[in-house]
């Protein structure tokens, strides 16, 4: 239904413009880092409608999972998170204790309520656009020097940020 | 999507890439702290993938979807390499504010 798609991804949209803008004024940097978790999820739900499902949960995995949480990391490092101690307000602990309610509550009416799925035929027609296995063919093919220099690129990275961040000290003492 | 979908959203999908690529280039040029320069740039970053999907969409061509991993990959090891240098400059600066990086200046 597009009426229904328009309503969804424009509210998502304005979603994630609130949360960059957010993102770019606020002092805390913590907040910071976990609005730009919401602007990458909201734009991975933008990837699902978009016949990029591989992408979309390469984009939670990678992008929101991996390298914000090494954000948070350095964030936390280099102490740039103190804005002052907060104390838990006084309303939060009966929401969450709520939602979790709510969530178990929710979990156990589904069991209870799934139908047994039938197993389908593997299916033989064309490959779906954005699926796995679209991916994997055109990266291996067209895409397989990119793919590999990527990798070197990677190992790379990961020995240039072992090397910078190595303690000198131990290596003058030898 | 369905193709009307698609076709009415187009605008909304190319204007909000085209929206958070300035909100990160603002962020870039405002804030001082290394880190949220930082995070401004991933903001950018983003905001090229999104617009790759949409075309690689629009076109029904997967080579916009394999170009978002490649800046997927290349903006994981930007940011490895990134945050060990400012991490690297906090141990002698104990500063990340950029105005105090300044040594170099003529």
């Amino acid at each position: 239904m597009p009426g229904l798609e328009i309503i969804v991804f424009g509210a998502l949209a304005l979603i994630a413009v609130a949360a960059a803008v957010m993102m770019i004024t606020t002092r805390n940097a913590v907040h910071s880092a976990l609005f730009l978790v919401v602007v990458m999820a909201s734009l991975s739900v933008f990837f699902l409608g978009l016949w990029a499902p591989f992408v979309a949960m390469v984009q939670v995995a990678v992008y929101a999972g991996a390298i914000m949480v090494l954000f948070l990391f350095v964030i936390m490092l280099l102490g740039a998170e103190r804005t002052g101690a907060r104390m838990l307000r006084s309303w939060q602990t009966p929401l969450a204790i709520g939602l979790a309610v709510t969530v178990v509550l929710l979990g156990a009416l589904l069991l209870l309520n799934t139908a047994p799925i039938e197993v389908a035929d593997r299916p033989t027609a064309e490959i779906v656009m954005g699926s796995a296995e679209a991916i994997g063919l055109a990266l291996y093919s067209v895409w397989l020097f990119p793919f590999e220099a990527v990798s070197v690129l990677l190992l790379v990275a990961m020995i240039g940020a072992v090397v910078m961040t190595r303690d000198e000290r131990k290596n003058k003492s030898a | 999507m369905s193709n009307e979908g698609f076709v009415t959203l187009y605008p909304v999908i190319i204007g909000l890439s085209v929206m958070l690529f300035s909100l990160g280039v603002i962020g870039v040029l405002v804030r001082r702290n290394a880190i949220i320069i930082f995070m401004s740039v991933e903001l950018m970053l983003n905001a090229a993938n999104l617009a790759f999907i949409a075309f690689a969409r629009a076109f029904n061509q997967i080579d916009g979807q394999v170009f978002v991993f490649f800046v997927m990959v290349v903006a994981a090891a930007e940011v490895a390499v990134g945050l060990a240098l400012i991490v690297a400059i906090f141990r002698t600066k104990h500063s990340i504010n950029v105005d105090d990086i300044n040594q170099l200046k003529g």
